[in-house]
């Protein structure tokens, strides 16, 4: 066991090391200084602004910068809902694949609009290579460069004095995905491709086993959206099982690559938000903060996992390899919770072991980092998501020692509570009453195992597998407990309606306070300010999300994992 | 407003084609180039030129003669992938772990306690092509004497075909399976006369 601790360590020290780098590059991008990839990255750029119509210098106020973010996103849910809906006719089909049913293509389009990619389909028989290329993998760009480019806007909103201007949404969004996701999706997918993923038009290859039977193996263009899914924090894979399946995630080095890939932004977006306030010491406190979540996390996942599933222990069988099922070999129980805690804290949602399989209190864990959904977090939104509980923690402390609360020198008044006080509370609200609506369908209807047929496991798991549901969906996360029969009108559009609501409403209030708190006067910190770039504060703040970002969903806790796994002992 | 909705139009289609198109395209250029074996999926071929399957997919194995994968939840379906999606505690999960452990006891003549757990349950996509040493070496015996041949040569053909931990120590040690037994075909000849039974 000890090198499984050996390789989580490695990969999650090389990833925070880089993800400084990124975090200059970053700040470079959106404050327009020179690059070393400007030479190539640049005439990208000039030209999509071009043929957009949009003159760089413009700029918008919250509300423009908002409804040109919701504009650009309608447009992109209605052609890619277009695509999905005509696939059967469309080119780049080689294996046939029909049309997507209507409530299935609204869930499908919905999910990676929103960055969730919660899939109720799976990739090798849903979807043509066309629709993988041009509505899947063009989402997983674009939505996740929405999500960094309304984290930009909401942090130049933080950092200004007297300001109304925000910035202008479609050279963040423009540079957030040619310069930021482009060049490392091709990075990333290089390796991939080196270590064995397919990228490859030909359609499914039929092959002769050594026991002379027929094989039909599916491939495709695997190697492009595996990359950008890990790197935007989407997560849906290109074939049903995720980066468990071989061609998606092929050796412990391609693991490494997609790990990597998973935190990498999300790490970074810290480092930018210190170098964009001015205040690096603030974000070394926030960053260890998140760390002070994360890695406790990761340490009690692993230890769960590699300690084996003690109802196949009691048969008899050797659990020193920890709890395999669901779980490939040349990843083993470690990394596979590693990976575990690390995609559902950064919202990404992919998987490279099975999670309705994890052991209950390692399946726990990647809940409680969907609950939390702001250590690291998605893209973008993560960031938006911690900076809201900053602001919480902020006026929390404020009231405590009975002064005004002030951030960046500047006043938290009613205004900005009650609109962070929405973008947070929204979160709670949808997995609860989700989860109630759904089990209150599942109660009163008769003979529910054969009329609705969702739930794989009984008991307290399969109220797990129902509460995951609307868990991933309100985070946006989009991983699933696979055991659930989800590809339902009731789950297709249930879900899809959350995903929606979950997504902007925690964008644009966010944005709205922004343009509040920029509006204002930035007055100099006095000795009687609340420092923010503290360690006091920092305690505050992992209190302030411990406490808050957890307790409420304490009593589903409770119903679900826990119950299961004292029924395990 | 009009012209918000024309620049949403206009940079939709505009990054779909980068993306989607270009996007694709260099990458397919640069796998083609440089790594054309793993782009078209890492298959193996025969010298006339058939596919036996890729070494990333885990294909199945019933016969006395071959080492065995790990249990798959789709039945080694490499066209509709996927696992079990077993709880841990759900008692059909740990009914199908009893079945497995029963004919793995019986069919390499073992204890439990000698069994890995790998060989019992089944993998996230139900395509994992490795085995750890350990079930491989577990089902050595087995097939040396179905074959007729020492076991030392099939275990220096285990050997031969470990793969270990990636830099020493990301990941685990594993056992690529058909490129094991496609070795032990073409090292020990047997599969013919073996098949023709």
């Amino acid at each position: 066991m000890g090198t499984e601790y050996v390789a989580v360590g490695f990969t999650i020290l090389f990833t925070i090391a880089t993800s400084l780098l990124l975090g200059r590059y970053m700040f470079k991008v959106f404050t327009g200084q020179r690059t070393l990839l400007d030479p190539v990255l640049f005439p990208i750029e000039r030209l999509v602004l071009r043929v957009t119509g949009v003159n760089p210098n413009e700029q918008q106020d919250w509300k423009q910068y908002s409804v040109s973010l919701l504009v650009s996103n309608i447009f992109m849910w209605l052609a890619t809902f277009a695509i999905v809906s005509i696939q059967k006719v469309l080119p780049l089909n080689p294996d046939g694949i029909a049309n997507m049913e209507p409530t299935l293509s609204f869930n499908t389009i919905s999910s990676f609009t929103t960055n969730t990619d919660l899939q109720h389909y799976s990739g090798e028989t849903g979807l043509s290579y066309f629709s993988q290329m041009f509505a899947i993998t063009f989402l997983q760009f674009v939505t996740a460069a929405t999500g960094v480019a309304a984290c930009i806007a909401i942090i130049r909103g933080l950092a200004g004095n007297r300001l109304t201007q925000l910035g202008n949404f479609y050279v963040d969004l423009t540079r957030a995905t040619a310069r930021v996701f482009l060049p490392l999706a091709l990075l990333v997918g290089v390796i991939l491709i080196w270590q064995g993923t397919p990228m490859t038009f030909e359609g499914a290859v039929k092959a002769t086993t050594l026991e002379g039977q027929e094989q039909t193996i599916a491939r495709g263009v695997v190697a492009p959206e595996v990359s950008i899914k890990q790197l935007g924090t989407n997560g849906g894979g290109y074939f049903g099982p995720n980066s468990t399946h071989p061609y998606e995630n092929p050796t412990p080095i391609s693991n490494f690559a997609e790990t990597w890939s998973i935190a990498i932004i999300p790490m970074a977006m810290v480092w930018t938000l210190g170098y964009m306030v001015g205040r690096r010491r603030l974000a070394v406190v926030i960053f260890v903060t998140m760390l002070a979540v994360y890695l406790p996390m990761v340490t009690f996942a692993v230890a769960q996992e590699a300690g084996g599933n003690p109802a196949i222990a009691a048969l008899g069988v050797d659990q020193s390899t920890g709890s395999m099922e669901g779980k490939e070999v040349r990843f083993g129980a470690g990394l596979s919770a590693l990976w575990a805690v690390t995609t559902k804290v950064t919202s990404n949602g992919s998987v490279n072991a099975m999670h309705d399989s994890l052991t209950p209190l390692g399946g726990l864990m990647p809940l409680i980092g969907i609950w939390l959904n702001n250590i690291f977090g998605g893209v973008g939104v993560g960031f938006i998501n911690m900076l809201l509980f900053v602001i919480v923690a902020v006026f929390v402390a404020g009231m405590m020692i009975g002064r005004t609360p002030e951030f960046l020198g500047k006043k938290v008044e009613a205004k900005e509570m009650k609109l962070a006080s929405l973008a947070l509370l929204w979160h709670p609200l949808a997995i609860l009453v989700g989860t109630a609506i759904a089990c209150y369908v599942w109660a009163t209807t008769a003979d529910p195992g054969t009329a609705l047929a969702w739930l794989k496991n009984p008991g307290a798991h399969g109220f797990s597998e129902m509460l995951y549901e609307f868990t991933s969906s309100a985070a946006n996360n989009g991983s699933g407990f696979e055991g659930l029969g989800d590809n339902t009108p009731f789950w297709n559009m249930s879900t899809g309606l959350v995903m929606l609501l979950s997504r902007y409403i925690p964008i644009i209030a966010p944005l709205a306070l922004a343009g509040a708190l920029a509006a204002k006067p930035a007055s100099p910190e006095t000795a009687g300010s609340l420092r923010a770039d503290s360690a006091t504060f920092g305690f505050t703040l992992w209190a302030v999300i411990v406490i808050l970002g957890l307790l409420m969903f304490m009593p589903v806790a409770v119903l679900g994992p826990i119950a299961e796994h004292l029924a395990l002992r | 407003m009009f012209k918000e909705l024309k620049r949403g139009i206009l940079f939709t289609i505009v990054m779909m084609v980068l993306l989607g198109g270009g996007y694709h395209v260099v990458l397919w250029t640069i796998g083609r180039a440089v790594f054309p074996s793993q782009s078209e999926g890492s298959l193996i071929r025969r010298a006339d030129g058939t596919i036996v399957g890729s070494r990333l997919i885990a294909q199945k194995f019933t016969r006395p003669e071959y080492f065995q994968p790990r249990p798959s939840g789709v039945d080694y379906n490499a066209a509709a992938t996927g696992g079990t999606n077993y709880g841990p505690s759900n008692a059909d999960h740990l009914k199908a772990v009893q079945e497995r452990l029963d004919a793995v006891t019986k069919q390499e003549g073992v204890t439990v306690g000698q069994v890995p757990s790998e060989m019992v349950t089944a993998s996230g996509g139900g395509m994992d092509p490795h085995v750890p040493p350990s079930a491989a070496e577990l089902q050595a015996t087995r097939v040396a004497s179905t074959r007729g041949v020492p076991i030392e040569r099939v275990r220096a053909l285990i050997h031969a075909h470990t793969e270990p931990p990636a830099l020493g120590f990301l990941g685990r040690a594993r056992v690529n399976v058909l490129e094991l037994n496609l070795a032990l075909d073409e090292t020990l000849g047997a599969v013919k006369a073996v098949a023709g039974r």
